[in-house]
């Protein structure tokens, strides 16, 4: 296999501009096939834009975005899900007046082929039962499946969010702060979560607990006023003086990430 | 056990409607029965999909009036008339629906009242709509060829016949795998979306089944009047489709049939008020907001829901596809 085909995710020269301000600037982001992925920077540094651009829920104003070498820089975000690439949101993404089970099964319906048909019955879905209980037991809900999704704890809520993106079976996950406002008892739960289904899958991932991303991820890029500062393993971009510098402020001495050697 | 509870209620209430022609004046009921199909046909687009259209009234008065024209200017069958407002309105959900969709929000309903408006206007102009006058007389012909329905009683049966296929139709929806993925929606769209589902296609669809059963409602009520008038079509009627839902109960799908009921009765029962019943009408939207937010149906399922939880002390809320 040639090197570029290696990357799963690749942009070239992605940019966003609002009204004369660039939120993202010249990022040239390559993702690695089979590992997880982060991109951190300190607060508006454009993380968060950049995931939207390459989920498709904004538009760049230039640039190119392709996912296994192909061109998906005009493609809808309905459509990229089903190419294999599904996000997660900030806001844990769930449908809270569903039952546990209805938010697996929406997204095992759609292979079906009868979401449009509004005159059968939606018994005809419980064929779909036995593969939801066997996910939701992977994040250990199976004894929550007819509760509605708005009653479980937050940490709940994430683990069944990723039940329901599992489902799709996508070949690659973009998650969006998957910590965010958690315990610590939820994130330990979480990465564990995160560790266990990234096998087989490429994991693109926005996040802030430093700690999170030094356990979990293999290669990471660092955004700072929407561009790309720096790259590499999380040894190599802690020691960095320009990541220390965007993070700190001039003249901080100390590791900024020193949490994550704890961890 | 909340789907046979559902069953039960679902068979009190034909049961009722089954005796009430003995009692109750069939016109009144009649007109009941249209103004809740209207009604429940909205609420499967505001309440199961999280669309507030302000202009339901051009499907409902634009079907009457195609019923009313195709049968007595053209002399066709009652049934082909009744269909055909159907089509009609059906046809124009598909491309109101189009144009609005891609709106959200207030934006949603400005873009439905503003296209409602262009119909009225259309309405007013167009010289088969007869003007102020209305499309008067309509015959009743026999349906099927056998069926007389000249005679109220025989005619209110028919009308109950096409309400509750209506009725199980919005049921059979929102109980279906689009009706899953139109609740998913409803819930969060983004994530909808993420999951690889083209929401506005979805959106249509309801728009255009809404649409359609709106234009069922206008057609049966220009038979049962014998009348298609610019009253159907104005958008007072768009605002009292919205009044009937909201107190019956939005997102429940005995709601609409219950506040339908509720506002065509004070409409019949309090005319001696006369403009005082739009006062009247107000206060009682404005109670229903503040009081009973969940609408009339919507507070005794809580109310019922709520005392089953206390008795189990952890009874989880059973059945899924509840109606929510």
């Amino acid at each position: 296999m040639s090197v570029g085909s290696e990357s799963v995710i690749e942009t070239r020269a992605l940019t966003k501009q609002f009204s004369g301000f660039k939120a993202v600037n010249n990022v040239d982001l390559k993702v690695r096939r089979g590992t997880i992925h982060a991109l951190i920077g300190p607060n508006g540094a454009g993380k968060t834009t950049c995931f939207n651009l390459i989920t498709k829920f904004l538009q760049p104003t230039s640039g190119q975005i392709l996912f296994n070498g192909e061109d998906i820089t005009r493609a809808a975000p309905a459509d990229i899900a089903r190419k294999g690439l599904v996000r997660s949101f900030q806001i844990s993404a769930t449908f809270p007046h569903l039952t546990v089970l209805e938010n697996v099964r929406i997204a095992l319906q759609r292979p079906l082929g009868t979401h449009f048909h509004f005159w059968r019955s939606e018994k005809s879905l419980d064929v779909l039962n036995d593969k939801v209980m066997a996910l939701l037991d992977e994040v250990g809900l199976a004894d929550r499946a007819e509760e509605h999704a708005v009653e479980l704890s937050y940490g709940r809520k994430r683990a069944l969010e990723i039940a329901t993106t599992l489902a799709l079976d996508p070949e690659m996950l973009l998650l969006d702060e998957p910590m965010a406002g958690m315990g610590a008892e939820d994130v330990a739960r979480t990465a564990a979560l995160i560790k266990k289904v990234s096998k087989n899958r490429t994991i693109l991932m926005v996040e802030h607990n430093l700690s999170v991303v030094a356990d979990l991820s293999d290669w990471i890029t660092v955004l700072a006023r929407g561009e790309m500062l720096a790259e590499g393993t999380y040894q190599e971009v802690s020691r960095n003086p320009e990541v220390i510098e965007a993070y700190m402020g001039t003249g901080g001495d100390s590791d900024p990430v020193g949490r994550a050697t704890h961890a | 056990m909340r789907a046979i509870d559902e069953r039960i209620v679902y068979a009190i209430m034909f049961g009722l409607l089954l005796v009430a022609p003995t009692l109750i004046y069939p016109i009144f009921l009649m007109k009941v029965l249209c103004f809740a199909l209207f009604a429940v046909a909205f609420n499967l687009l505001l309440g199961y999909v999280g669309l507030l259209s302000f202009g339901h009234a051009m499907f409902f008065g634009m079907a009457a009036y195609v019923a009313a024209h195709s049968i007595k200017v053209w002399g066709w069958p009652t049934e082909a008339g009744i269909l055909a407002g159907a089509a009609v309105a059906a046809l124009m959900g598909l491309i109101v629906g189009y144009i609005a969709i891609r709106r959200q929000g207030i934006y949603f309903a400005m873009v439905t009242l503003a296209l409602a408006q262009m119909v009225f206007f259309f309405c007013v102009q167009a010289p088969f709509t007869r003007g102020e006058d209305g499309i008067q007389a309509v015959p009743r012909r026999p349906i099927f060829g056998m069926i007389d329905i000249t005679d109220d009683v025989t005619f209110y049966y028919v009308v109950l016949a096409i309400f509750a296929a209506g009725f199980f139709l919005v049921h059979r929806v929102v109980h279906s795998p689009f009706g899953q993925v139109l609740k998913a929606i409803r819930e969060n769209e983004p994530r909808a979306i993420s999951l690889g589902y083209r929401a506005d296609q979805y959106k249509l669809l309801a728009f255009v089944l809404s649409a359609g059963l709106s234009g069922v409602a206008g057609a049966t009520k220009a038979l049962v009047f014998q009348l298609a008038s610019l009253t159907d079509v104005n958008w007072h009627m768009s605002g009292e489709v919205v009044l009937m839902t909201l107190v019956g109960g939005l997102g429940t799908i005995l709601g609409p049939v219950v506040g339908a009921g509720i506002i065509v009765s004070m409409q019949n029962y309090l005319k001696g008020f006369g403009e005082w019943v739009l006062v009247i009408q107000g206060a009682v939207f404005v109670i229903a907001v503040l009081v009973f937010r969940r609408g009339v149906v919507g507070e005794i399922a809580e109310c019922l829901k709520t005392r089953g939880a206390g008795g189990g002390s952890t009874a989880p809320h059973a059945g899924s596809g509840s109606s929510h």
